[in-house]
């Protein structure tokens, strides 16, 4: 499947948003402590790209993810 | 308050006693139902028959909750019938198999446990899925007043009513602030097949004096399903006529 890094950018920012963030605080840079952005919001936000781009993200993964722009690229990796 | 999405309701273990009467009980509340059931497909079809003739939907699937694949069989089963996620989930499909601890098999624990505790929680995680999406979800596990007060020769069944009460719990302060709740109901004395044939001297340690019915628990699953119990969450609500008092 091709994917490209715009797509799931918007894609990740748009959900991040429906968590609460507004959507111009959600630069790759941001954090998700930043953001507020807490670990059901992690689980949900894998659940979306599971079903957009059937990348699964395991708890590990999110672990591992501290900004926007880690998850964005670990998506587009993944989706590759 | 938001009005509720479109969902179906799904009750495991539900072709007789407690969860056919919580399948009609939320049938008749509006839910599309799905009545699961492992083997009485007959008892499932006449659950489903009732419903249809009460102007209500349901479909019968079949699924031994105790299997690792029956939550992705009964959640797409569910969504491909009725076109949309299941919102209600009410955990019933319960076994027994009793006999005092120091008899105990390894296989009548497993398999009590199985059942009981691991299929609930198998189910309540696909279920997550779909109800954090839609910001709404009403999980209900069938527990018994066995998880909470001991019964001689229970100890398998009670291990696993009281881990639905843990896990019940846990789920709330996981996800209630998406809009979905859990809560666990704790049956005691009820008139099923479960029951029939077990000493009737018991009844009289029950404050009531008789013991409860199938629709006396539906009606308590039907009101936590509902949107008035929004606010009620991580609930045990026993209906026992007043034995754990």
């Amino acid at each position: 499947m091709s994917v490209t890094t715009e797509q799931v950018e918007s894609r990740v920012v748009e959900t991040l948003a429906s968590f609460g963030p507004d959507a111009s605080q959600i630069t790759r840079d941001a954090t998700f402590e930043e953001l507020d952005i807490d670990s059901l919001d992690l689980v949900e936000l894998a659940q979306v790209v599971e079903d957009d781009y059937a990348v699964i993200l395991k708890g590990e993964d999110m672990k591992e993810l501290k900004t926007v722009g880690q998850a964005i690229d670990l998506i587009v990796s993944r989706a590759e | 308050m938001a009005e509720r999405p479109e969902g179906c309701a799904l009750v495991t273990g539900a072709s007789r006693g407690i969860g056919a009467a919580i399948a009609r009980s939320l049938a008749s509340d509006g839910w599309p139902v799905v009545v699961n059931y492992r083997s009485d497909a007959d008892g499932a079809a006449g659950v489903v028959a009732d419903v249809e003739e009460a102007g209500g939907r349901a479909v019968a699937l079949a699924a031994d909750v105790a299997g690792p694949d029956a939550a992705e069989e009964l959640f797409s089963g569910a969504e491909s019938h009725f076109g949309v996620p299941v919102l209600a989930l009410v955990n019933n499909a319960g076994i027994a198999a009793d006999d005092l601890i120091s008899l105990l098999g390894d296989e009548e624990w497993q398999r009590v446990l199985d059942t009981n505790l691991t299929g609930a929680f198998r189910l309540t995680r696909r279920a997550l899925k779909s109800m954090m999406r839609a910001r709404f979800g009403r999980i209900i596990n069938i527990s018994s007043i066995v998880g909470l007060r001991a019964n001689p020769g229970q100890a398998n069944y009670a291990a696993a009513k009281a881990g639905l009460i843990a896990m019940t719990k846990t789920v709330t302060v996981e996800v209630a602030r998406r809009g979905i709740t859990a809560n666990a109901v704790a049956p005691g004395w009820i008139d099923t097949d479960m029951t029939a044939g077990v000493e009737s001297a018991l009844l009289s340690n029950v404050p009531a004096r008789r013991a409860g019915t199938p629709d006396e628990v539906a009606a308590c699953v039907s009101f936590l399903a509902s949107d008035a119990a929004a606010y009620v969450n991580g609930a045990v609500l026993t209906v026992d006529g007043g034995l754990a008092a």
